[in-house]
């Protein structure tokens, strides 16, 4: 087990609010390769904020630090009040945080309801037998995490496949069963590893859609990776601009969309937005 | 956070025609009822009371292997520990009832389970696979080697006393039948229970992608070692009614590496994560032998001995199973259901 050190919250960001994430000088590599180099930002809390960059940049690395999946070799992330040297990824569900995955991570041989109710395991308190002997409170709370499921579902569009198992449905619709799952337990942070690659134009603004209700309605903050930079100018409140591991902007879609160090990096080159995605 | 419920629109879903409810009220009539009152002798001891137990074991391992996604070579051991625990307590403590006798076998079934995935904590896949080869050697040397477990048998063998319940003597083939038959309905229904429920789903998470079941906050650790204990117990039990019920001896040698896999073909075959699936390898695996020996017999009985019958009904054995991995690797579940819906469809548009 990884050291945890855990101290009352002082936001290393100036401000009254604290923050809702926040890294400090955050540096990780493999082996001869950099994934991060001293990455410092905070995310407010209600706020859309998108990270972007070229392929290998380092984003999936910073939501696997943040989720307690790497340990970094430096730097600290703060959390709901408390400072990690590494994020116990087994309390992350209790300290409010849910993630997506860049690669599809569902439970193919679970039924959709089934995966999205998983999403509220860490609130289960009953025993093994009281759920097979079917004790009340046993009942109660499994039939309470089933309707939050199926509210999610409904929230998502997918109670038309409730009852299929998550490994027949395409892709797209995998996507937004993995999003269910990750919100069923109302998050106060949800990181998005690219919900929406490998999507149709509608089905990005769909879930666009669902992304931003779910920071309107449910007031969850959002750190969400994309490779669209439409997508992401009209989604995000703020843009955090990763490039070979280093942070090289963060600012509002205006300050990025114009900042030339962003341009030449990234905007301005041409790549293809969906090429080399799924790795 | 009530805007959600908004639109929530109606869940009714169609439902499959399902053959469950049917299929197994009728098994249970025929199982308890028929059976009882119309087989031999012949038919409890050979067939039908080893296919309860090595039903009940792949059942247990199914567990493990198809729930899980835990790999286990060692099944035999804990039956092994199973029948061993239970007649060293019906030996040592008489005053026991045989039912707490089973209940406490399969305990120490899974406590011994409990300490052999230990490893699993740390590897999987092949790794794991080879060191529950070891869970395997190590047992079978300990009741070998240490003769307090068959009373300081000289011969390694014991013989274990008749079977009775609360009084009632099942000592008779019909009786050691419904015995075997009382224990496996019981277990069966709560395995049922088990894997509908949210720990058995967790089970499930656990297989599909263990990541992601850790970032939920699924406690990975205490479920893989919890599916390892039930896992154990319930072969452990399995050994209790393979001793008790059917041989009514003990040795380590029945309890061997062809015995592991067995149970393990049995699983395969019959479908993994699917509790039917146990019982329809186990059928297999029984009578599929029985049935090939007197075809053997039959067709080239004047020609060749029996060693060299026994060998190729091996190899016809193997090569099903492989035959089976490449053309169904859903197993017998797979191939029933889908004969089913070609049935259901047919009578459908008939009708
Ligand atoms: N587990 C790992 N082992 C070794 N190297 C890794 C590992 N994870 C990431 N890397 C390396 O770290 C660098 C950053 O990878 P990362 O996945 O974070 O990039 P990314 O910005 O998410 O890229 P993409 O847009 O392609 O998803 C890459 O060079 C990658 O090869
Ligand atoms: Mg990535």
């Amino acid at each position: 087990m990884p050291a945890v050190l855990s101290e009352p919250f002082v936001s290393p960001a100036a401000g009254s609010v604290p923050s809702a994430l926040a890294v400090e000088a955050l540096s990780l590599s493999f082996g001869g390769v950099t994934a991060l180099s001293d990455i410092s930002f905070a995310v407010a809390p209600g706020e859309i904020r998108a990270v972007i960059g070229p392929n290998g940049a380092g984003k999936s690395s910073l939501l696997n630090v943040v989720s307690g999946l790497y340990r970094p070799d430096r730097g600290r992330v703060w959390l709901g009040g408390h400072s990690f040297a590494a994020v116990p990824t087994d309390r992350l569900a209790k300290l409010g945080v849910s993630r997506s995955f860049q690669n599809l991570a569902l439970f193919k041989g679970l039924s959709v309801l089934d995966n999205v109710a998983a999403g509220l395991s860490h609130r289960l308190r009953a025993g093994v037998l009281a759920q097979v002997i079917g004790l009340p409170a046993a009942r109660r709370e499994r039939a309470e995490a089933q309707a939050k499921a199926e509210e999610l579902l409904a929230f998502l569009h997918l109670d038309g496949v409730r009852d299929r198992p998550a490994g027949t449905l395409p892709y797209g619709m995998q996507k937004r069963v993995e999003l269910a799952r990750a919100l069923v337990a109302r998050p106060r942070l949800l990181l998005l590893d690219e919900p929406m690659a490998g999507m149709t134009l509608t089905e990005k603004r769909d879930l666009s859609g669902h992304i931003r209700a779910a920071r309107d309605d449910l007031g969850t903050t959002i750190v969400l990776i994309e490779h669209d930079v439409g997508v992401v100018m009209g989604l995000s409140d703020r843009i955090a601009v990763l490039d070979y591991g280093r942070l090289i902007a963060d600012g509002t879609p205006d300050q990025i969309r114009n900042d030339p160090v962003v341009i030449d990096a990234y905007l301005g080159v041409a790549h293809d937005l969906e090429a080399g995605e799924g790795i | 956070m009530t805007d959600l419920a908004l639109e929530k629109a109606g869940t009714a879903t169609v439902r499959r025609l399902s053959p469950a409810p049917f299929g197994i009220g009728a098994l249970l009539i025929v199982a308890y009822g028929v059976l009882p009152l119309v087989a031999s002798e012949y038919l409890f001891d050979a067939i039908l009371t080893p296919f309860l137990a090595l039903a009940l074991a792949g059942l247990g391992l199914n567990i493990l292997i198809g729930y899980a996604g835990q790999v286990s070579l060692g099944s035999s051991a804990f039956m092994a520990v199973g029948a061993y625990a239970a007649y060293n307590l019906a030996l040592r403590l008489p005053g026991l009832p045989f039912l707490v006798d089973i209940l406490l076998a399969g305990l120490v079934a899974a406590a011994v389970g409990l300490l052999f995935g230990l490893p699993s904590l740390r590897l999987r896949g092949f790794y794991l696979a080879v060191s529950t080869l070891a869970a395997q050697f190590f047992v079978q040397w300990v009741f070998n080697k240490v003769g307090w477990f068959s009373n300081d048998s000289p011969s390694g063998i014991v013989t274990v006393p008749p079977l009775s319940v609360a009084g009632l003597p099942l000592d008779s083939s019909a009786g050691r039948y419904l015995f075997a038959l009382g224990v496996v309905t019981a277990v069966t229904l709560a395995v049922w229970r088990l894997v509908e429920s949210p720990t058995g789903r967790a089970l499930v998470a656990l297989r599909d992608h263990e990541t992601a079941a850790r970032v939920i906050g699924i406690p990975v650790l205490r479920v893989k070692l919890l599916a390892f204990a039930v896992s154990s117990f319930i072969i452990g039990v399995a050994g209790v009614l393979w001793a008790f019920a059917y041989l009514r001896t003990v040795e380590p040698a029945g309890f061997n590496l062809d015995r592991s896999f067995q149970i393990l073909f049995i699983v395969i075959i019959g479908g993994l994560a699917s509790l039917r699936g146990a019982f329809l390898g186990a059928a297999l695996i029984v009578v599929f032998p029985l049935l090939l020996s007197r075809l053997g017999e039959a067709l080239l009985g004047g020609l060749f001995d029996s060693g060299v019958l026994e060998m190729s009904q091996r190899i016809v054995l193997g090569l099903l199973i492989v035959t089976f991995l490449i053309a169904e690797p859903a197993g017998l579940t797979a191939l029933l259901d889908r004969a089913w819906s070609r049935i259901a469809g047919r009578f459908r548009r008939a009708g």
